[in-house]
This record gives C-alpha cells, sequence and structure tokens, in this order.
C-alpha cells in the first residue's frame, strides 16, 4: 500500500466509501467504477482508508443514539486531524447523515453525493458521455429514499442517465412517490417484521412492469434488495441490477 | 332584542365550553417534552400558504384533493359569513359588513357559489365512506367510532351548507318580494330559488330566520365537538403546518442528554467539574405520552386519520402490522386516557399502562424503514418516524431491547466500526488490482 501513498498538497476531496463500498462484494465494484471516474476527471481527491468507521447511521436509525453519538464523534475527529473541508459520498445514508445530522455534533462540512457532482461535471463539459454503448437499452431509476424524499435529489440521476440513454423509463410509483426498498431504517440488517410480502419483491414488481432492462440504483441497500428481488423473479440473467456510476464507467469503458 | 339575549348566551355558553376543553388540552401540551424552537417565520408563512391554503400536499392524490381543497377554499370564503352572522347576533345589526360594498358582493357570492360546491363535495366524501369500499379508510386502528365519528362531521358540514343556502334562498326572495334591496349577490341561491314552490314574502322570512339559527347554532356545537373529534383538523391542520419541522425530511433530531453523556464518557475529566446540582435525567427516548414532544402532541390532535401515510407506507403495503395513521391516533388516544391523570397526579403518575406495548407494540416500531413516505404524504406534514425512531431509541438505551440482528449490528459497529463483522484492517481491499492509484490520506505536517 505504500506506493498508494503520495505526499504533497490537501486533497480538495475526501471520498468517504462508506461501509457498503469496503465490504460488500458487489458494491465494491460500485467504489471502484466510482473511483476510477474520479481518476479520469482528474479530481484531488483521498480516502481514510482503514481509518474510516461507520458513521453510526445504521445504529441511529434502529434507536441506538449512544452508539451513533460515539461513532459521529469519532469520525469528526478524524476529518478535525485531516483538516477535511468537502466530502463525496456514494452511499446515500452516508451521505444524509454526514450532511444533516453531524452539523448538530460540530461537524460542519460540504457534503456532496455523487450524483450531485457527476451532473455538475456533465454540465460544465468536463465528463463528457458517450451514449453509444447504451442508446437503444431500456433503464428504468429506483429512488434510494435518502436520497429522494430524505433530500430532494431527484433530477440529477434523471438527469445523468438521459445522457446515457435515449430510453429512460419510470416506475408509476417514483420520485417523491418512490417505493423504499425495505433496506432502510436498519432493515438491512435484520429479518422483516412478519407480514405477507417482502418490499424488495412489491419493488422488484414496479421494476419489472417497465419492462426496462438495467434497473439503475445509487444506494448500496438498494442495490442489495433489488438484485436479491430479481434472483427471487429469476430475472438476473435478463435484466441487470447497476449503480449509475457503473454505467457512466461503462460507456467511458474505464 | 331577545334575539340578540338569546344569541349572546349561546356564544357565552361556546366561548366557556371551548376555552375549557382547549385549557384541558393545553394543561396536556405542559406535559410534553420540547421539540425545536419555532424560527424562520418568513419560512413558515411560506409554507403555510402553499401547503395549508395553497392544499399543495392534498394534491399528491388529484381528483379527491381537488374536491378536498374546493371544501377547505369554501370555508375560507363561508367563515366571513359566518362572522358577520356573529356581529348580527350581538349588536342586532343586519349584514354588517355591506358597508364593504363590492369586496362584500364578491365574498357572498363567491360563499354562496362555494356552499353548493362544498355540499357536493361533502355529499361525496359520505358515499365514499358509507358506500363504497376504499382501502385507505380501513385497518386495525378504523373502529366503528372511528367511521361515526368521520360520518358525524361529514353530516354536520352538510347541513351547515344547506342551511347556508336556504338561509340564502329565504333571504333574498324575501327581500325581494317586499321590493326591499338584496344586500349581497346569491346567483346559486336565486337559482335554486326558481325550484321552491312561490311563496308568501312572510314564508320565506320564517325560512331565513330559521337557517340563520340553524347554521349559526349548528356551528357553535360544531366547534364544541371538534376537538374531541378526527376533524379537529379544521382547527389545527393551518397551525400544524406553520408549527412544521423545517429539517430536511431525512434529518433526526440530535439528542443533547446523549451528547453530554457521551462527551462525559470520551473525556471523564469533565466528569468531576459537572454539575451534580443538574435536573434529574429524563427518560431517553419516547415509552408514554408524556416523552412525546409538543409537536408529536400537535401532530396527533391535527391527524385527521386520512390514511394517505399508511397507503404509501411499504411496511403497511406487504402486511407488515405497521401504520403510522395508528401511531398518531394511539399517541392522542394515550394522552387523553393518561393526560387528565398527570394534571391530576403530577407528570411521575404511572398508571401501569403506556403508549408502548399497550397501545403500539415493537412489533410495530421495528417494521419501519424509515424511508418518510408517510411524512412526504401527509397533506398537513405531520412527522410519523420522528416519534417512531423516538420508541426505538427508549427500546434501545433504556431496555436494551431490540432485534437480536441489529444487537449483533451494534456490536460490529463498536468493536470493528462496521455493521458487519469485518476488520478495519480489510477496508481497502477494494483498491486491489485496481489500475488508478487511490490515494490516503494522512497528516499534513
Amino acid at each position: 500500500m505504500a506506493d498508494l501513498f503520495s505526499k504533497g498538497e490537501n486533497p480538495e476531496y475526501l471520498f468517504w466509501v462508506g461501509c457498503a463500498g469496503a465490504f460488500d462484494d458487489r458494491y465494491k465494484k460500485v467504489v471502484r467504477a466510482f473511483a476510477k471516474i474520479l481518476t479520469h476527471l482528474e479530481v484531488s481527491y483521498a480516502v481514510l482508508g482503514k481509518e474510516e468507521t461507520c458513521t453510526g447511521d445504521p445504529a441511529r436509525r434502529a434507536g441506538n443514539e449512544m452508539l451513533y453519538q460515539m461513532q459521529a464523534l469519532q469520525v469528526i475527529e478524524i476529518f478535525k486531524m485531516y483538516e477535511v473541508k468537502k466530502i463525496i459520498t456514494i452511499c446515500p445514508h452516508c451521505f444524509n447523515i454526514l450532511k444533516n445530522e453531524y452539523p448538530d455534533l460540530g461537524g460542519k462540512y460540504e457534503v456532496i453525493n455523487y450524483l450531485q457532482f457527476l451532473n455538475k461535471k456533465i454540465e460544465e463539459g468536463k465528463l463528457i458521455i458517450d451514449s453509444a454503448s447504451l442508446k437503444n437499452i431500456s433503464v428504468t431509476y429506483h429512488d434510494p429514499c435518502y436520497l429522494g424524499r430524505a433530500n430532494d435529489i431527484y433530477d440529477e440521476p434523471r438527469s445523468i442517465l438521459k445522457k446515457l440513454t435515449g430510453n429512460l423509463v419510470e416506475m408509476h410509483r417514483n420520485k417523491s412517490f418512490a417505493l423504499c426498498c425495505g433496506a432502510g431504517g436498519g432493515q438491512m440488517f435484520k429479518e422483516a417484521e412478519k407480514g405477507d410480502k417482502e418490499i424488495f419483491i412489491e419493488r422488484t414488481e414496479d421494476a419489472l412492469k417497465t419492462e426496462a432492462k438495467v434497473i439503475a440504483t445509487a444506494c448500496p441497500f438498494c442495490m442489495t434488495m433489488l438484485t436479491d428481488g430479481l434472483k427471487y423473479k429469476n430475472k438476473e440473467e435478463e435484466i441487470k441490477n447497476l449503480d449509475i456510476a457503473e454505467l457512466i464507467a461503462q460507456s467511458l469503458e474505464l | 332584542m331577545t334575539k340578540q339575549i338569546i344569541f349572546t348566551i349561546a356564544l357565552l355558553i361556546t366561548i366557556g365550553a371551548f376555552s375549557y376543553t382547549i385549557n384541558r388540552i393545553i394543561g396536556f401540551f405542559k406535559l410534553t417534552r420540547p421539540a425545536f424552537p419555532v424560527k424562520d417565520f418568513g419560512k413558515r408563512i411560506n409554507l403555510m400558504l402553499t401547503i395549508a391554503f395553497g392544499q399543495t400536499k392534498i394534491f399528491r392524490r388529484p381528483i379527491i384533493g381537488f374536491i378536498h381543497a374546493l371544501v377547505f377554499w369554501g370555508f375560507c370564503v363561508i367563515i366571513f359569513g359566518s362572522i358577520e352572522m356573529v356581529i348580527d347576533g350581538l349588536t342586532g345589526s343586519d349584514r354588517f359588513l355591506q358597508f364593504l360594498g363590492p369586496v362584500y358582493n364578491i365574498i357572498m357570492a363567491t360563499g354562496d357559489v362555494f356552499a353548493l360546491l362544498v355540499a357536493i363535495a361533502i355529499i361525496i366524501f359520505l358515499s365514499r365512506r358509507l358506500f363504497f369500499h376504499i382501502k385507505r379508510f380501513e385497518g386495525v386502528e378504523m373502529k366503528k367510532i372511528t367511521h361515526i365519528d368521520a360520518n358525524i362531521a361529514l353530516s354536520i358540514i352538510l347541513i351547515l351548507m344547506i342551511s347556508l343556502l336556504t338561509m340564502n334562498i329565504g333571504y333574498s326572495e324575501y327581500k325581494t318580494l317586499m321590493g326591499e334591496g338584496v344586500v349581497g349577490l346569491y346567483p346559486v341561491s336565486i337559482f335554486l330559488a326558481g325550484f321552491f314552490i312561490r311563496g308568501s314574502a312572510e314564508s320565506f322570512r320564517l325560512m331565513y330566520e330559521v337557517s340563520w339559527w340553524i347554521h349559526i347554532l349548528l356551528i357553535f356545537v360544531f366547534a364544541n365537538l371538534l376537538p374531541y373529534s378526527k376533524h379537529f383538523h379544521v382547527f389545527l391542520s393551518v397551525p400544524n403546518v406553520f408549527l412544521s419541522r423545517l429539517d430536511p425530511l431525512g434529518k433526526l433530531l440530535n439528542m443533547d442528554s446523549i451528547t453530554r453523556e457521551v462527551k462525559l464518557m470520551l473525556d471523564p475529566n469533565t466528569a468531576f467539574t459537572a454539575s451534580t446540582t443538574e435536573a434529574p435525567v429524563e427518560r431517553f427516548g419516547v415509552k408514554d405520552a408524556e416523552d412525546a414532544s409538543w409537536k408529536n402532541y400537535f401532530d396527533s390532535l391535527s391527524c385527521t386519520q386520512c390514511g394517505r401515510c399508511t397507503s404509501v407506507c411499504p411496511a403497511n403495503i406487504t402486511g407488515k402490522k405497521l401504520s403510522p395513521r395508528k401511531i398518531m391516533m394511539d399517541l392522542r388516544a394515550r394522552m387523553k386516557e393518561k393526560g387528565p391523570l398527570m394534571v391530576k397526579n403530577g407528570r411521575d403518575f404511572n398508571d401501569n399502562r403506556s403508549l408502548l406495548r399497550d397501545f403500539i407494540s415493537e412489533e410495530e416500531l421495528w417494521a419501519c424503514t424509515t424511508c418518510n413516505a408517510c411524512a412526504k404524504e401527509c397533506p398537513i406534514n405531520i412527522n410519523q418516524p420522528t416519534l417512531i425512531v423516538d420508541m426505538r431509541r427508549y427500546l434501545v438505551m433504556e431496555e436494551a431491547s431490540a432485534p437480536g440482528e441489529l444487537k449483533a449490528v451494534f456490536n460490529n459497529i463498536e468493536n470493528n466500526g462496521a455493521p458487519w463483522q469485518y476488520s478495519a484492517e480489510d477496508r481497502l481491499l477494494w483498491t486491489k488490482d485496481l489500475e488508478i492509484n487511490v490515494r490516503i490520506v494522512q497528516p499534513f505536517v
């Protein structure tokens, strides 16, 4: 790893990888794709590596405020040590907590979600997407709750996807009406409470009804849930569940 | 003169009864906890104008939303006429507001049109409840009494609108037959009058008088029923929108009491300087009605049980027990039950029941995905997820109670800084064999 170190000026952005990005085998690919895009764009960024730790979000939403605050104060200390000012996140849950909740504990940063960041680069003409690779493929986008309803980010993902494909189809429940994938609020880590259906199946059915060939997601938990949903419906061969970062990296042939 | 005396007595009884109820409710509010400071009046007025007066969130269901908006806008106009009736009743004046001239004509004419529109809307609402099978109006929390409450309130509004129309018909016909000038414009009533058998001036006068009394006395009765009904939202929805939490939906409020504890833990030196005379430590999270914030309680009183929240709840849609509407109804019901006992015996009074478990089960609380679909949908900005999380906070921090898998998550976060059982040493595995160099931050000297 030593060769990865490079001394010099402060990197402009801290790329917050998140636990799913570090440990979930499927989501690691998304992180790799996004890192390649950042490098492609010659963005000055760095990651915390082994010093990164959980933001405390799953604990907080499961009611463990004590554990959340201990994690948060630790993270804020680390940020202070590295003079972190701008943070890019891919995980919407990390994004929400860093952006909206850390300020209450004294951690104030410019927190940017990767879709906002990428969309801005496209608008500035710095990220040029060749849509040839996806031109005729139909794509539907699943809004993660913590980007959409929680933070009103609906347009950036759609505007990026419209660059990638001429065939963006909406599910009947979309944007602020979008149905949760079922993983939020700590559900990712537990069995669902008793009911007559799994939420991720209900949402996968929404996606299947669009007959899109690609389900684009922007959250590690949504990805897990919808990929499971596709497997459950025996559709994982026909329909791909890809993150927007992966779609961009693909079109850039990174 | 007799009319004035009777009216004054009726009004005083109304105000007296209403003050008693409101005073009681204020007493319950005093038992609740702080939520957030109410600042940013500009933003709040803006919210009130768009969400409350513009009815923007109810338009998320365009058709039925529009019908509701007609009722709301109708009330906003008709209320001027009601105020005038009170002034006339007290002072013996006749159409006191007529000095407004052309504006008066506009107010009366729109009120007259809206009276018919609202009546039609209410008939639609009542039919939906009585004859159609609307899923949104069902659920464990929707008991028989809940439906009766809704139907009574709707019926009263219907009678109010009919009496307003007959009042206008009686008035305009009487004045016309007497050759006196009609004050104000009543297009719908004059049109409807065409369907009535021609009567004497006296019979129209009687129709006017009777309608006038029915209308105003029913308003007085209704005003006093509302605080006990789900239709309290007639009074509270506009203030509830004004008092909305202004943060993004994704944000949870910080627990400052925990921050103090955590800072003590991280820096034990401060423990010696910390004063021991501090206020007694409050229970973490929400177990019972008095642990909820004033805003939670305000939400629960404003809730009209429309069920839009529950109809979009992913947990509820897939057959789980959670219903965000039930959470709000339960808080209101529990405060109704325990509030008077606490007012009498003090806030610490224990009746061996609590909001948690006796009203809201753990299963309901653990079914929430905190997706905020309920809060987004609520036409009057009720926030259900914050209360759900506050109840989880009680379970986890006071009772150490949580589903086993979540306890494992807590352990993992505490021991290895991730919800899963992976070592921090492996956090860079994703960079392996990557064609690019990923820079890792280090202290800048």
